[in-house]
């Protein structure tokens, strides 16, 4: 009996401790020392927030990078991946109609090769990257598209392209995009 | 590919300093000797005794030790269990998420307890805040201290002759959490909320993307839980796809980071041992036969994953790389390290998602689960479990020379055998058992999101992963009803308690013992003879149990792929 009682208060002492004082006072610090990346790294375009840096974003349109197939269609309210396992029918069904409508958008040859990341879905559903090579791929479409050199839009993708150190190159979508609506608006004016 | 073995000798060197460094400090502070810049934490902890009506000084015998362990366990189960189910109308819940349903807070509840960590929920969908903080990241803490609480008793059984006693519960409980576990995941949480892992109170987000659309994105305070889940052997995420997720593990800083924190403390409780017995050999010879079975495993999963998939390859994707399920930051190479440092040890964190992995990298992860963690191992228990493999193996040596099979001076008697088989073999047993009723009954099969052989390994795994204590899962499983809820909740408990009491047991048996000295006669526990024998009975055990079930599920799938 005095075991449980000792176990109970010894409980409810750490459940203060671990549960309400230590996280109330990493969020005070992470506020007052990093409030942009503790918020969730947001981007704000004009006075409106239009995602965060670490979340990629659903691109549809051909005049925008496409990011990786999510399989919660970007929801960033509910994480989540395919989990289809390597020799699934259903995986190798979505695989083939991507590669069809990638090459299709893309004016690529029907046999072509294409980077694995730009056909399939990514672990977080929210991979905000894609490979530089998947970004190379794209550039023709959006040159047309957008009535811009490919050269101008080849030179933005090379100055958003990440070099971990000890990773392969990739750049952020949304970063990307969002620097080419800039270069856009540049030349309006 | 030179950056790439650049980067594993890195980390390698890091757990070994850091194994070390922290090996000793925990040595030092859990046998009562603070160092001088933590002295003046004593009277916060004399308070808490005080508070607790704990005589800290009064050692317990090994019934006394476990009855409170059990105690503190359940008193944490029953708690978390309620928190759940009023959530809806406790604070701290902007999202306004309902109460869980029972089943799944019931399973939660033992998860978190158990130190599986293992989520049939989805966490950003299903836990309020205030959940996630007070009932979660407590156990977090708790299960990981109970666990180096458990190990403490048994290095004291094999230091200690003449006696019943094993130390005190509440003070390895206490010291654990409040110099050990705490600080480091304050220093943890502050450095991955410097690369962006998110920390606040404010609700769920919402963007108006470029392309117009509405796009709802949750945040939380999610830093200071995963510190502690990566440093406690814990794994459970506080978003749904855990580690993968951008705001959990945004770069290949804090993926490092993450990484190393996975295996930190189960290769710190290694020398640990060696310093608290001081006989640092004996530890470093463990470490050895760890590090050897953890090689082993990655060697195997780097291989496995970088043949690519022949039929993704055919439809046209470059090389066949297996991206799906992986995330662009991570790439293969880092996701398979960490795969296999989860299963390895029993966190059960992921980076990425190993239901799509390629078959014999998925076996991999499956077989480090299926043999009780031992490369390095949870916190605590991963020792624990070795202590076990390496007294079945003494036993086998004993045979072999024909003596009493001892360790540490102390003799293995019929007791200690009997101990050590329950421990090594209920897990395995119920793990089969419970991978079975799954697959005989209709309610097993509807949770399946693969088929063919990939369907019988989701079982496999998610039985491995309950009754192993990890927490990690082929995820396409919906393991969310009724039955997975309590089957699965049964397996963890099973996995626990009966690592747990009998390793217990153990300690009281061998404390009163006295100690035998070393003579020509003895065989020698420190040498590479037998590193290479634990390491075999390890492997060949786990091998001897599991092919024929692993032959029905990745080998046959792998044949199928690559035919």
């Amino acid at each position: 009996m005095k075991t449980l009682k000792s176990a109970a208060i010894v409980f409810a002492l750490f459940s203060l401790i671990l549960g309400l004082l230590y996280p109330f006072a990493m969020t005070g610090i992470a506020q007052l020392a990093f409030p942009h990346k503790a918020s969730g790294s947001m981007i704000v375009r004009n006075g409106k927030i239009a995602g965060s840096e670490l979340i990629g974003q659903s691109f549809t349109q051909p005049v925008y990078f496409q990011g990786r197939p999510s399989a919660g269609d970007y929801n960033g309210g509910g994480s989540g991946a395919s989990n289809y396992g390597p020799a699934e029918p259903l995986l190798h069904g979505q695989i083939s109609e991507r590669l069809n409508t990638l090459r299709k958008m893309n004016g690529l040859l029907p046999d072509q090769s294409v980077p694995a990341d730009l056909v399939t879905a990514s672990a977080s559903g929210l991979d905000p990257h894609i490979s530089e090579s998947s970004a190379m791929l794209q550039v023709p479409r959006i040159a047309e598209a957008r009535k811009m050199m490919s050269a101008v839009i080849r030179s933005i993708v090379l100055t958003h392209i990440e070099k971990p150190l000890f990773g392969t190159p990739c750049v952020n979508v949304l970063k990307l995009n969002l620097a080419l609506d800039e270069s856009a608006a540049r030349k309006e004016r | 590919m030179i950056n790439l073995c650049i980067y594993s000798l890195f980390l390698g060197l890091s757990l070994v300093f850091g194994g070390i460094l922290i090996g000793r400090y925990m040595a030092n502070i859990l046998t009562g000797n603070k160092g001088k810049f933590l002295t003046w934490l004593t009277p916060f902890e004399n308070l808490l005794y005080r508070l607790a009506y704990i005589d800290a000084g009064q050692e317990m015998n090994w019934k006394t030790y476990t009855w409170a362990l059990l105690a503190f366990n359940g008193i944490g189960l029953v708690f978390l269990f309620a928190l759940q189910l009023v959530q809806g109308i406790l604070p701290l819940n902007p999202d306004h998420l309902k109460s869980v349903r029972w089943d799944t807070a019931l399973n939660t509840a033992v998860s978190f307890m158990t130190n599986t960590n293992w989520q049939s929920y989805s966490g950003e969908t299903t836990m309020s805040y205030l959940t996630q903080m007070l009932g979660l990241t407590v156990q977090n803490f708790l299960s990981a201290a109970t666990g180096i609480a458990a190990l403490l008793a048994v290095i004291r059984g094999f230091i200690r002759k003449n006696t019943q006693l094993l130390g005190n519960f509440w003070v390895d409980l206490t010291r654990t959490t409040l110099y050990v576990l705490l600080p480091l995941s304050i220093i943890l949480t502050v450095l991955l909320i410097s690369q962006g892992v998110v920390q606040t109170f404010q609700p769920a987000i919402s963007a108006e993307t470029l392309e117009g659309g509405r796009q709802t994105i949750a945040v939380g305070p999610a830093a200071s839980q995963i510190a502690i889940k990566q440093i406690g052997s814990n794994g459970g995420g506080f978003f749904n796809v855990n580690s993968a997720h951008p705001f959990e593990n945004p770069n290949l800083f804090t993926n490092f980071l993450e990484t190393f924190a996975i295996l930190w403390l189960p290769t710190a409780c290694v020398f640990m041992f060696g310093y608290m017995l001081k006989n640092q050999k004996q530890g470093n010879v463990i470490f050895a036969v760890m590090l050897m079975l953890f090689l082993i495993s990655l060697g195997a999963a780097l291989i496995a994953e970088n043949q690519g998939n022949p039929l993704s390859e055919r439809a046209g994707i470059a090389h066949g790389v297996n991206m799906e399920g992986k995330e662009m930051r991570f790439g293969v190479f880092h996701s398979v390290i960490w795969a296999v440092a989860t299963t390895a040890t029993s966190n059960g964190s992921v980076n990425s998602m190993h239901d799509s992995f390629m078959p014999l990298a998925g076996l991999v992860c499956m077989f480090n689960m299926g043999i009780g963690e031992v490369a390095f191992g949870g916190v605590g228990v991963g020792l624990i479990s070795m202590i076990f493999y390496i007294i079945l193996t003494m036993f086998l040596a004993g045979l072999m020379i024909g003596r009493t099979p001892e360790f540490l001076g102390k003799k293995l008697g019929p007791f200690e055998m009997v101990m050590a088989m329950i421990a090594l073999l209920a897990p395995i047993v119920a793990l089969l058992i419970i991978a079975g009723i799954a697959i005989a009954v209709p309610e097993g099969l509807a949770s399946l999101n693969n088929t063919g052989a990939h369907g019988l390994s989701e079982i496999l795994y998610a039985a491995s992963s309950a009754c192993g204590n990890n927490g990690s899962a082929f995820a396409g499983l919906n393991a969310d009803t009724r039955f997975y809820n309590i089957l699965l909740g049964i397996g963890m408990l099973v996995g626990r308690f009966a690592t747990i009491l009998p390793a217990l047991a153990l300690a009281g048996s061998l404390a009163e013992k006295k100690l035998i000295p070393t003579t020509q006669a003895t065989f020698p526990t420190t040498g590479a003879l037998f590193a290479i024998m634990v390491a075999a009975v390890v492997i060949i055990m786990g091998a001897l149990t599991f092919f024929p079930f692993y032959s029905l599920g990745p080998i046959l799938e792998h044949l199928v792929l690559y035919r």
